[in-house]
């Protein structure tokens, strides 16, 4: 934030000690140790002389979401900037005390030096004042002594206490006093509460009802599960039938009204040409984390609302609370408790606003609310349903593509609070006084795009028309699934490039690389192709190999993947061969853990995910109806980063996923000899159906 | 409501008042303040409550209090003893094999009691092993090398 001072993010104690406060959250991504990493770099102090504060409306810096793989690339400069200037501030001290130039000052290992003399940060911390604004061209003039923290593999510093198995996620919160309460969700999108029958609770037990919105609060979280249960058992609800057929899910996308998003136009068509045309599409995905989603809230008696939450972005959320109740946004004190990982906008930001109206009704009292399994699979919001025609033009003398048309359709993929025009949050539609819940929005194209995220490809084709269509009404709750609308265009664009490369008898690498002018794509593919052996079949039966490549929008990380998969009775991912350049590299084995772990999640989706639903409820709500990828059904990964380090930063969390689907995709084909599922999940029915045409 | 009942968890006699249908993994966390165990389906689907009962993996959501009388438990901050962590709990920092961890108690159980039974599993009899686990981050194979790790060391 421009003009905050540089205490917002880094203060010194007299012993040493280094606290910095940043915006962006851990969430499993390891970002809290890589931005550790940068501060200690640029201050020129040990790690572990750090201490990293967990996010907080009350005294952090309001960095907006962790999201959108922007925190290495965002978060990273301004904290170096805040880093730079304290470290210039204690350097002038030290110049001034010893009468000597700045100039002539080292610092090292948290030593300021200069001949002889020498002091700390700890030792002059009392005669620097750090509530100076942040000059962002301090980090520009800051002396280069690079401390051999950047480019090294620190370990997590989030993670001995959690495989410890020590209180470490907000789940495990116990403040004074605390009660622990439970929300009964309507059984549908669109249901109404009619009554309920409280006869056989426990006289204990508080009941919070406000129009459909029906929770309890009890003393143990034994007592608030039974309560549960008896609220469940006994209410009754007038539901419709609201949902769209399953099973036709391009129809409903299609079917309006919609927005319409214009990328700009390139090229006139050719006039003759070999036309080929496909259609893809990918079902409604949950984010599936393995917490359901926990808050806590207490309405303090100075009139203060204290929340707890592990949302992405707790200003924010801060917001979007006190817009739903009309309070003022200086009263509403929000702070980032760990979670599990969320892989986008999950319920975490529902369940604080479920915490806030629970509290209300023990005023004083702290309350933590859970939320259950089926909840987090049914009612947080899923990653949208998307549909495409994808159309293009082959010059068969020179075997190029020459006009490539794509056409999407897609709800939208932001509904973080605030986002869409209102609060969002879940509970404030089903009040007695509703409020709003818009259908999700997109970020703006120069931000990335939703619905057509890296819908434009990377290729260099003469002619070129990228639309999109994003649905603005909708009973399905959407919002931002981890790499939003890219895994669904770059499976799309890719799969349609082996389409378009065996049409034109062209192998799938060599027809990317004929039509790739970008010299960091094209040695992101051939070092995955090399590592991978292209050009040999997969040393096993039923066996298919394909690749997939993107750049993440169109500016982020390069990521290419090679893929072996056996396809016969079942579809299996046996290896992912994946080469990925994210720019200069902060903590390869972070960069690496996350490519890997995107990569599998992305091949969860591919192989498996689908939300279920009827016509009036969301069925999937558990892991037999919701099933996730297994131990036994992981492939073996390998990340080969590819250095670029004089190019800046760029977040890895997201680059594997499109590629990824692709790679599994053209695979498939690739064991079928060219019969190909369009569709996902690329389930073992899906292939039957293809095969039978 | 309520009744008495006593168990011996991570090696020390307990004793807590509960209402029998409650799950173990409810007094575990609240009675008994051993937070490591984590809630992550209450349905008995996904391992990240796994304790040992008698030695048996199980998932403490779905084990009622009045099955658990008597019995003894150890909870993923038994494992190692004496308050030090299991050597695969090592591994699996030594690996960095997690991403948000919430899985990893679950999976660190499971996989203690697999070496308790084969000391030198397979790679193939480490990913049997730990199918009832899931772990959403992704991070299972790095899980399955750094037990590998560990075992053949």
């Amino acid at each position: 934030m421009t003009g905050a001072p540089v205490s917002r993010h880094v203060t010194v104690g007299p012993d040493g000690t280094i606290e910095v406060r940043v915006g962006k959250v851990e969430i499993g991504q390891g970002i809290v140790t890589a931005l550790s990493q940068i501060a200690a770099d640029t201050l020129g102090v040990p790690p572990e002389r750090i201490r990293m504060l967990p996010a907080s409306t009350r005294y952090g810096p309001n960095e907006g979401f962790t999201a959108g793989s922007l925190s290495i690339a965002t978060s990273g400069p301004a904290l170096r900037a805040a880093c730079a200037q304290a470290r210039a501030l204690f350097v002038a001290e030290a110049a001034r005390r010893w009468e000597v130039g700045p100039g002539m000052i080292t610092v090292r290992d948290g030593r300021l030096s200069c001949g002889d003399l020498t002091t700390s940060y700890g030792e002059l911390a009392e005669s620097v004042d750090l509530g100076v604004p942040v000059d962002p061209d301090a980090a520009a003039g800051a002396p280069a002594e690079p401390t051999g923290q950047i480019g090294r593999s620190l370990p997590r510093l989030d993670l001995p206490a959690k495989v410890a198995g020590r209180p470490a996620y907000l789940h495990d919160l116990r403040l004074p006093g605390q009660l622990f309460g439970r929300v009964l969700r309507p059984p549908s999108p669109g249901a109404r509460l009619l009554r309920y029958g409280a006869s056989r609770l426990d006289p204990q037990v508080t009941v919070v009802r406000d129009g459909s919105f029906l929770g309890v609060v009890a003393a143990d979280e034994a007592g608030a599960a039974r309560a549960l249960a008896l609220l469940r058992d006994t209410a009754e609800w007038d539901e419709r039938d609201t949902l769209p057929d399953e099973n036709d899910l391009h129809a409903y996308l299609r079917s309006g009204p919609h927005q319409t998003i214009e990328t700009p136009t390139v090229g006139e068509p050719p006039a003759t040409g070999r036309r080929l045309r496909a259609r893809y599409g990918r079902p409604f995905i949950a984010h599936a984390s393995m917490a359901p989603s926990c808050a806590a809230a207490r309405w303090n008696d100075d009139g203060t609302l204290s929340v707890w939450t592990h949302s992405q972005g707790i200003h924010p959320l801060r917001t979007a609370i006190a817009g739903s109740l009309g309070l003022e946004e200086s009263r509403v004190h929000v702070d980032h408790v760990d979670g599990a990982g969320c892989y986008g906008h999950n319920a975490a930001d529902d369940a604080a606003f479920d915490a806030v109206l629970l509290a209300r009704a023990v005023p004083g009292r702290p309350v933590l609310v859970q939320w259950t399994r089926q909840d987090e699979l049914t009612w947080a919001p899923f990653g949208s349903a998307m549909s495409a025609d994808v159309s293009a033009t082959l010059d068969e003398a020179t075997g190029r593509v020459t006009s490539w048309e794509y056409e999407l359709w897609s709800q939208g993929h932001a509904a973080r609070p605030g986002f869409a025009g209102a609060p969002g949050l879940l509970a404030g539609a089903y009040l007695e006084n509703p409020l709003a819940l818009p259908a999700a929005a997109d970020p703006p194209l120069e931000r990335g795009g939703g619905s057509l995220r890296n819908a434009v490809p990377i290729y260099a084709f003469p002619h070129r028309r990228v639309t999109g269509h994003r649905l603005l009404e909708t009973p399905i709750r959407s919002s931002a699934l981890r790499s939003l609308g890219a895994f669904m265009n770059v499976f799309a664009i890719e799969s349609f490039m082996d389409e378009l490369a065996g049409a034109a008898g062209a192998d799938p690498l060599e027809f990317r690389l004929a039509h790739l002018t970008d010299d960091r794509a094209r040695a992101v593919l051939e070092r995955a192709a090399e590592a991978a052996g292209w050009g040999t079949p997969p040393p096993f039966e039923d066996g298919g190999r394909g690749i997939g490549f993107a750049q993440y929008k169109n500016a982020g990380a390069y990521c290419a993947v090679v893929a072996d998969v056996e396809a016969g009775r079942r579809i299996r991912a046996r290896r992912l061969t994946i080469a990925v350049d994210v720019g200069r590299v902060v903590n390869p084995d972070g960069v690496r853990n996350q490519i890997e772990g995107g990569a599998v999640q992305a091949t969860s989706w591919t192989l498996k995910e689908r939300v279920r639903f009827d016509r009036r409820r969301i069925t999937s709500g558990d892991w037999e109806s919701y099933p996730i990828l297994r131990f036994s059904e992981t492939p073996h990964v390998t990340v080969d980063i590819v250095e670029h380090p004089g190019t800046p930063s760029v977040g890895a969390g997201e680059a594997a996923q499109g590629p990824t689907a692709a790679a599994l995709a053209n695979a498939v084909a690739d064991a079928l000899d060219g019969v190909r599922v369009r569709d996902l999940p690329l389930t073992p029915e899906a292939v039957m159906d293809a095969i039978n045409g | 409501m309520t009744q008495s009942f006593t168990l011996t968890v991570n090696g020390e006699h307990v004793t807590v008042e509960a209402d029998p249908g409650t799950s173990l993994l409810h007094v575990l966390r609240n009675d008994l303040g051993l937070r490591g165990t984590r809630f992550g389906c209450g349905l008995g689907q996904c391992g990240a409550c796994f304790v040992l009962l008698d030695g048996a993996v199980v998932p403490s959501c779905d084990t009622p209090m009045w099955s658990a009388q008597g019995r003894t438990v150890v909870t993923v901050e038994g494992l190692g003893g004496n308050g030090a962590l299991h050597r695969v709990q090592q591994a699996i920092l030594d690996g960095q094999a997690a991403q948000c961890a919430y899985c990893i108690s679950g999976i660190a159980v499971n996989a203690a009691a697999l070496l308790d039974a084969t000391p030198e599993p397979s790679e193939e009899e480490i990913t049997e092993a730990l199918d009832r686990n899931l772990c959403r981050c992704g991070v299972q194979r790095r899980v399955v090398q750094a037990i590998l790790a560990e075992v053949r060391k």
